[in-house]
């Protein structure tokens, strides 16, 4: 390529003014007119602040101290302003919801060409013009409460393509979205490419979900540095991700415990290019030499429910003769596509709603009776955003809350206290003020304030949702050990990963109907339930089918007891 | 989401007055408020009260939509009106420069034929105004009424200001619930039981955590307004702003003459700004 690079950064060192140390070392980085990038890296690495310097935030809402040089169409960054930048350089965030500033899908779109001082009737050409290039035409006039987390992004996307930039940023596109959501996103921004020859960079840590669809090369960062600048099959190839802590597409990892070299020449960076001649006798052997682990859980019932029949308004039923039998000891998960109902079930155990019709027994009991308080000592729930729950400055008070609450005594308090701390491995940390704590540990003080009423049963929302994988295994496994104390556990969540590793069962619910009640290894591969709940089938499964295994189910199965197995060694 | 939260419940009606432009909605509810806050002529000020009802009906907002600010309109008049009467019994004859009097209560309490019918005069003053602000609220989209804020001149970061608070306000509506409901299952009581002194502390117990969830949107939203260019230039257009039609010249026009023939009432009629019958 003899073109100049569109951004260049060189020997570019960045300190936010709050921090002690640089967050951006030496960056080196030249990208191309039309190229398609992915930066990745664990939390923390920098690469959202990689980002912040492209689209000027920095320095323009965080101020630092810069090193080097970056140049954004040939041009120092430092020598222009947001406002300029915010025409070449469109940026779309995380959390599309948070971001939509405008009462309807139009005005969100019409944001930026209202700043512009456009009038109204050149403005309302282009963004019905920009809503037919993301499929929006249709929905201008709905407002962000009528719209799906995918549609929300598409609002996003137009809204920074209504001035012909050069350069589309996304910052953590999948973070907030489900994964079928998340693989039409994916699909989305290709087409733009492909179409609009746009140069597109792509920050994200969930690769695999990604590399639905080719992308050029694949910086990863770790520790504020560059340490590769790769194509996807180089870098799948090699120990770099393992070593930064970012997860590996999951096929790979079924070829690596299959003992199949990894190596560049049979493509391994895409399911849809690699290579399968090579590598399915030892897959099929690999698969063979598993021995099917059986382990019926055989505990009594903690958590039944029968016929429940819900609806808010007294119209539409929101959840509809739904039964399922939980047993102690127990880890499930509960799916479904947003809307599905999955919150207004962990309303009803809770006892925030009551149900129309139906039952809900607690190892046998009927629980209709008991109030919200005394539900909590037999289910506890905790939110998806800890800060939504913390409300003490100190972290031992915000634990004692719920005794507090009940006039335990001080003494028992105390002791209770300590030992729930010491449990979810916060002891070290018992006088320290919340605020000093990361959002990891924030969540584990959350399920510990939760933990210390002593419930039988822990509805978590969303647990992992933002964290990368290191801090993912982290929250997981101190589930793990929760569980293995005898608390049964009930995860809401989208995470595919999540489900197939940790839950060996899982609950689907769609349109308000429970639709499967099953192994997460069949939900995760049976075509129907994957479309009704908005999920993807994991690449485990596309391995079995490429290498024509028949029964993708027990493959993916055989993968997750073989996986456990390992770890628990 | 069960409940879809509508601040002012702003439905998407078509009448002749929802396709007003907002912009022309604020100038006529401004004329309109400024005639009656003028005049104290009950004959004027029925007048216009029966014009805003009928335009109330013409926009077809029903009962239940105001029921609730009807109930507190109702209360503030009635408090209102025995307050002033208890305070200042003369102010009525004071103003009309006459005094009948129509019958005798305790002390110095006399009741006047003139201080009736300022009172009744001021009662409907400000109830003629409410059915007014009531179109005018419930008949404009909310980003409408931020255009509109800002072509009558205020500035538009304070007029984005409020179609951002309407847009964020059900986030934080429903962000409230959840917080209150995972606090009431820690054991927060929040009832009436609950003893007056601890009832403010519990309170906040739910706004800590409401404002610090909320911390973290404001840097977004604010991140996100900055990328597209927020606050760039001096002004900015609305794509929500409506080419002015005749019927908005008419509305426009209609209003600006009720206002005048009031002016004119009181300038030529009453020769000043009270009607007095008791001359």
């Amino acid at each position: 390529m003899d073109m100049n690079p569109i951004i260049e950064f060189k020997d570019f060192t960045y300190q936010y003014f709050s921090q002690a140390h640089p967050t951006l070392h030496d960056i080196n980085l030249a990208i191309y007119p039309g190229e398609k990038i992915l930066i990745v890296g664990p939390s923390g690495s920098g690469k959202s602040t990689l980002g912040y310097c492209i689209n000027g935030l920095i320095p323009f809402a965080y101020k630092g101290e810069i090193t080097g040089s970056l140049a954004v169409n040939g041009r120092a960054t430092a020598d222009q302003n947001i406002f300029e930048l915010s025409k070449q350089v469109g940026t779309v965030l995380q959390d599309s919801d948070g971001q939509f500033v405008g009462l309807t899908a139009g005005e969100d779109i019409a944001f930026a060409l209202e700043n512009e001082n456009l009038p109204v009737e050149p403005m309302r050409d282009r963004v019905r013009r920009v809503a037919g290039m993301v499929g929006m035409e249709a929905l201008l006039k709905s407002s962000p409460f009528e719209l799906s987390g995918g549609q929300k992004q598409r609002t996003s996307l137009a809204g920074v393509m209504v001035h012909d930039v050069d350069i589309l940023l996304f910052d953590e596109p999948l973070a907030n979205l489900d994964p079928a959501t998340g693989k039409v996103a994916i699909e989305i921004i290709d087409d733009i490419q492909r179409k609009s020859g746009k140069t597109i960079v792509i920050i994200e840590h969930r690769l695999e979900d990604v590399l639905h669809r080719h992308v050029d090369r694949v910086i990863v960062l770790d520790d504020g540095r560059i340490v590769a600048d790769l194509n996807a099959h180089d870098l799948v190839s090699s120990q770099i991700l393992t070593n930064c802590g970012i997860r590996e597409p999951l096929y790979v990892t079924a070829l690596k415990y299959a003992d199949v070299k990894v190596k560049p020449e049979i493509d391994p960076g895409y399911i849809t290019t690699l290579e399968c001649e090579s590598t399915k006798k030892d897959l099929v052997a690999w698969q063979k030499s598993i021995v099917v682990d059986e382990r019926e859980n055989t505990n009594p019932s903690i958590l039944r429910m029968a016929d429940v029949t819900f609806s808010y308004d007294g119209e539409r039923n929101v959840l509809e003769d739904i039964g399922f039998d939980i047993r102690e000891g127990e880890m499930v998960s509960l799916v479904g596509k947003n809307g599905a109902g999955k919150s207004t079930l962990s309303k009803l155990l809770c006892g925030f709603e009551k149900q129309d019709r139906g039952q809900i027994f607690f190892r046998g009991e009927d629980i209709a009776y008991k109030t919200i308080k005394e539900r909590a000592e037999i289910i506890g729930a905790v939110l998806q955003n800890p800060n939504q729950m913390i409300s003490k400055p100190m972290i031992y008070d915000e634990v004692a809350l719920g005794l507090r609450f009940r006039g335990v005594d001080e003494s028992e308090i105390q002791e209770r206290v300590e030992k729930v701390l010491k449990v979810c491995g916060l002891s070290p940390f018992i006088e320290w003020p919340i605020s000093a704590l990361s959002y990891g540990q924030k969540k584990r003080v959350t399920i510990a304030s939760i933990l210390v009423l002593d419930p039988k049963i822990l509805i978590l929302d969303e647990p992992t949702a933002g964290q990368d994988y290191r801090h993912y295994t982290d929250i997981m496994e101190f589930l793990v050990d929760v569980n293995k104390l005898g608390v049964t556990i009930i995860l809401i969540t989208h995470d595919m990963h999540l489900m197939l590793e940790y839950t060996p069962r899982a609950i689907v619910l769609s349109e308000g109907k429970l639709i499967a009640d099953t192994d997460a290894s069949v939900v995760l591969t049976d075509a129907e339930i994957i479309r009704k709940a908005n999920l993807k089938e994991t690449s485990l499964y596309n391995l079995a089918q490429k290498i024509g295994i028949e029964d993708g189910a027990r493959f993916v199965q055989n993968f997750i007891d073989y996986e456990r197995r390992i770890k628990n060694r | 989401m069960n409940t879809k939260f509508k601040l002012f419940s702003y439905d998407r009606v078509d009448t002749a007055i929802h396709r007003l432009s907002g912009l022309t909605k604020l100038i006529c509810f401004l004329f309109l408020s400024f005639a009656v806050i003028y005049s104290y002529d009950i004959r004027v000020i029925l007048l216009v009260m029966a014009f805003s009802i009928a335009i109330l009906m013409v926009s077809k907002i029903k009962f239940s939509q105001i029921k609730l600010m009807v109930v507190y309109v109702v209360i503030f008049l009635v408090t209102n009106a025995v307050i002033s009467f208890f305070f200042s019994p003369e102010m009525g004859s004071e103003l009309l420069g006459t005094r009948t009097v129509i019958g005798e209560l305790y002390g110095r309490y006399d009741l006047t034929a003139e201080q009736v019918l300022y009172q009744v005069t001021k009662l409907f003053k400000y109830a003629s105004v409410i059915p007014l602000g009531m179109i005018f609220l419930l008949t404009t989209n909310p980003s409408e009424f931020a255009s509109s804020l800002n072509s009558v001149g205020v500035n538009y970061n304070a007029a984005y200001a409020v179609s951002l608070t309407l847009r964020y306000f059900p986030d934080m509506q429903r962000d409230y619930r959840d917080i209150s409901l995972a606090q009431q299952a820690r054991g927060l009581d929040l009832s009436h039981k609950a003893p007056f002194k601890d009832r403010f502390k519990n309170a906040l117990l739910i706004i800590i955590p409401l404002i610090f969830s909320s911390l973290d949107r404001i840097e977004l939203i604010s991140n996100a307004m900055d990328l597209r260019g927020f606050g760039k230039n001096k002004t900015r257009t609305w794509y929500t702003s409506r080419k002015f039609t005749r019927q908005d010249y008419t509305a426009i026009l209609i209003s600006a003459l009720i206002f005048l023939a009031t002016i004119a009432v009181s300038i030529f009629i009453n020769q000043s700004r009270f009607f007095n019958p008791f001359k």
